[in-house]
C-alpha cells in the first residue's frame, strides 16, 4: 500500500462529512451571520460617521472583501485547532481512525482538506453579503474559493500542530491571544496596512491573512503582478504547515 | 504461519519498560486470551500490532507482515475492537459502520454495512444516532465496526472491561461466534473468566513479558494443581495459618477476606482446616500465584 492513498483520505474525509450533516445548520448560521454583523458594526457603522473610502473604495467595501480573511482563519484555525484535540484526547477517534489501513500522513491530509474546504465556502460569504452593499462581482472573484482553500490548508496545518502541542484545551487561550488575534488584526481588514509603522508593516507582509486579504481585494478590484507572489508564497506556507502538522501529529500519535 | 509472531519485543517509554522482551506466537484460528493485571503490557502490545507504537527492540510479524514498515497491509487484514468506545455519538449506526467499510477499502460498502448490522443486531436502529442506543447495543456496534471489512485477525483490547454482567454476557457470544467461524482472535483481558470461558489458550503476561502459556485446564493443572481450600477467619487467625500452611511447602494467596490453600489435595492430613472450604482450582489461582495480583 503506498503513501497518500486517495481512498484513506476519502475515507476520513467521510467521517467529517457524516459529522458535519449533523451539525452544519449551527456552524453555518454562526459562519454567516458574523460577518453580516462585522459589516454592520464597522461597515456602516465606521463607514457611515467616521470613514467613507479607503484606496479609493467604499469602507464598507474595503472591509467585506478584507472579512474574506477573517472567515476563513475563524473557519479553519479554530477548528482545527479544538476539533483535533478533542477527537485526539476526549474522543479516541484517531485511534479507532489509525487501526485501520490509514497512515499519519493520510489523516492529517484529510482532516485539512475537510476544513479548508468548508473554509473556501464560509470565506465566500462576507464576499456576497457585500455584494447586498454595492460591490460590483468581477470575474476575478471567481478565484476567490481557491485563494481561501490554500490559505484555510495553512491555518488548518496550524491548528492541527497546535493541538498536537499543548498539554490542556486551556493552552488554546495563548494561541488565539499570541497568534490569531494578532494575525487577525493586522490582515488590513479593517484599516491599510500602510497606516502602520513601518517595522509593522514589513512584519505584516509575512502574514498569510494581510496576503490573503490583498488577493481577494485583487479579484474584487484588479490583480496587480505582485499577487502571483503573494499567492506563491500562501502556497508555500500551506506546503510547510501540512508537512508540520504531519510531522507533530505523528509524535503525538505514535508511541 | 502463525497470525502473530513476537519475538524479544522491548517497548520502553522513558524509564518504564511496558513490554520487556515480549515473545508471542498465535496461531492462526485460534482465540488467545492475554491475561495480565492492569499495566502488565497488554494494551501496549496491542498498540504495537497496530502500528501506533513503535518496538524499541525485537521482531514483529502479523499475517505474514513485517511490522513497523508494513503495518499498513497488516491492518487492513487486521479488525480491532477498542477498550474505550470512540464510535461517532451523534452520527447515525449506518453511518458509522460505513465510515470504517470504507478506510478498510470494503468494495460493496451496503452488503458490508448489512451484515455488520446483523452481527451486532441492530438492523432497525441503523438510522438511529449512536448516542440513542443503550451500553450493550453501543458495544455491540463497536465490535461490528471492527469486524465490518471480515478480517482474518481481531485484536479484542480488553473488551468487555466496565460492563455490566448483562452486556459482558451478551459480548460473549457474539464473540464466541466469531471464533466458531475460525476467526483469529487475539484478546487483551484482566477478567478471569472472560479469558477461561473464551480463549482456547491463555498467556499470562505480568512486567511486560509472557510468565505463561497454555490451554487453561493444563495451565490450572500444571500452575495450581486439582483443589483449593478456601479458609474464612479472623485476619489474625490466617497470618497464622498461612504461614503454617506455607511451612509445609504448599503454596497460599490472598482471597478478598479469606486465603486460598493451593494444591490442597497434596496437603498432608490436619494441614488444611477442617473449616476450609474445598473446590476446584481455576485459572484465577494460576493468576494470583504468577502475578502476585488479586484477579478480577
Amino acid at each position: 500500500m503506498r503513501r497518500l492513498e486517495p481512498a484513506a483520505i476519502a475515507g476520513v474525509m467521510s467521517r467529517e462529512v457524516a459529522n458535519f450533516r449533523t451539525y452544519w445548520r449551527g456552524t453555518t448560521f454562526s459562519s454567516v451571520l458574523e460577518p453580516i454583523v462585522y459589516l454592520l458594526a464597522f461597515g456602516l457603522g465606521l463607514g457611515a460617521t467616521l470613514v467613507n473610502e479607503v484606496e479609493g473604495v467604499p469602507y464598507i467595501q474595503f472591509v467585506g472583501t478584507g472579512m474574506v480573511a477573517t472567515a476563513v482563519i475563524f473557519s479553519s484555525a479554530l477548528p482545527a485547532m479544538f476539533g483535533t484535540f478533542v477527537k485526539h484526547r476526549f474522543q479516541n477517534t484517531y485511534e479507532a481512525i489509525l487501526a485501520a489501513p490509514v497512515d499519519v500522513e493520510e489523516l492529517v491530509t484529510a482532516e485539512m482538506l475537510w476544513i479548508a474546504a468548508r473554509s473556501a465556502v464560509y470565506g465566500c460569504v462576507p464576499l456576497i453579503v457585500t455584494f447586498f452593499w454595492g460591490l460590483e462581482p468581477a470575474p476575478g472573484m471567481l478565484l476567490v474559493p481557491i485563494f481561501c482553500f490554500v490559505t484555510a490548508l495553512s491555518f488548518a496545518g496550524f491548528g492541527i500542530t497546535m493541538a498536537a502541542i499543548v498539554a490542556k484545551i486551556d493552552q488554546f487561550n495563548y494561541v488565539t491571544a499570541l497568534f490569531v488575534t494578532p494575525l487577525f488584526l493586522v490582515a488590513g481588514t479593517f484599516f491599510p496596512i500602510s497606516g502602520l509603522p513601518e517595522g509593522i508593516q514589513v512584519v505584516a507582509q509575512f502574514n498569510p491573512l494581510h496576503q490573503l486579504v490583498e488577493l481577494v481585494r485583487g479579484g474584487a478590484f484588479g490583480f496587480e503582478t505582485v499577487d502571483i507572489a503573494r499567492f506563491a508564497g500562501l502556497v508555500l506556507f500551506a506546503f510547510a504547515m501540512w508537512r508540520l502538522a504531519i510531522d507533530r501529529m505523528a509524535k503525538r500519535l505514535i508511541d | 504461519m502463525p497470525a502473530i509472531e513476537l519475538s524479544g519485543v522491548v517497548k520502553r517509554f522513558g524509564p518504564i519498560t511496558a513490554v520487556d522482551g515480549l515473545d508471542l506466537e498465535v496461531p492462526e484460528g485460534i482465540c488467545l486470551g492475554l491475561l495480565g493485571p492492569n499495566g502488565a503490557g497488554k494494551s501496549t502490545t496491542m498498540r504495537l500490532l497496530t502500528g501506533q507504537a513503535i518496538a524499541d527492540a525485537g521482531r514483529l510479524r502479523v499475517l505474514d507482515y513485517e511490522l513497523p514498515g508494513e503495518s499498513k497491509p497488516a491492518r487492513a487484514e487486521m479488525g480491532v475492537v477498542p477498550q474505550l468506545d470512540n464510535l461517532d455519538v451523534d452520527v447515525t449506526v449506518e453511518d458509522n459502520l460505513s465510515v470504517y467499510a470504507r478506510l478498510y477499502r470494503v468494495k460493496d460498502l451496503g452488503a458490508a454495512v448489512d451484515r455488520a448490522l446483523d452481527l451486532a443486531r441492530l438492523r432497525d436502529r441503523r438510522r438511529d444516532a449512536v448516542d440513542q442506543l443503550s451500553g450493550g447495543m453501543r458495544r455491540r456496534l463497536l465490535l461490528a465496526r471492527g469486524l465490518v471489512h471480515e478480517p482474518r485477525l481481531v485484536l479484542l483490547d480488553e473488551p468487555t472491561v466496565g460492563l455490566d454482567p448483562q452486556i459482558r454476557t451478551e459480548l460473549w457470544t457474539l464473540i464466541g461466534d466469531l471464533k466458531a467461524r475460525g476467526t483469529t482472535i487475539l484478546m487483551s483481558t484482566h477478567y478471569i473468566e472472560e479469558a477461561e470461558r473464551l480463549s482456547d489458550e491463555v498467556a499470562v503476561m505480568h512486567k511486560g513479558r509472557v510468565i505463561a502459556r497454555g490451554r487453561p485446564a493444563d495451565l490450572i493443572a500444571e500452575h495450581a494443581g486439582s483443589q483449593t481450600a478456601e479458609v474464612y477467619a479472623a485476619p489474625q487467625r490466617l497470618t497464622e495459618l498461612r504461614s503454617a500452611v506455607e511451612e509445609t511447602g504448599l503454596r497460599v494467596r490472598p482471597a478478598g477476606p479469606a486465603i486460598a490453600i493451593v494444591g490442597a489435595e497434596a496437603a498432608a492430613d490436619g494441614v488444611v482446616p477442617a473449616d476450609a472450604v474445598m473446590r476446584a482450582a481455576t485459572l484465577e489461582d494460576v493468576f494470583v500465584l504468577l502475578t502476585g495480583e488479586e484477579a478480577e
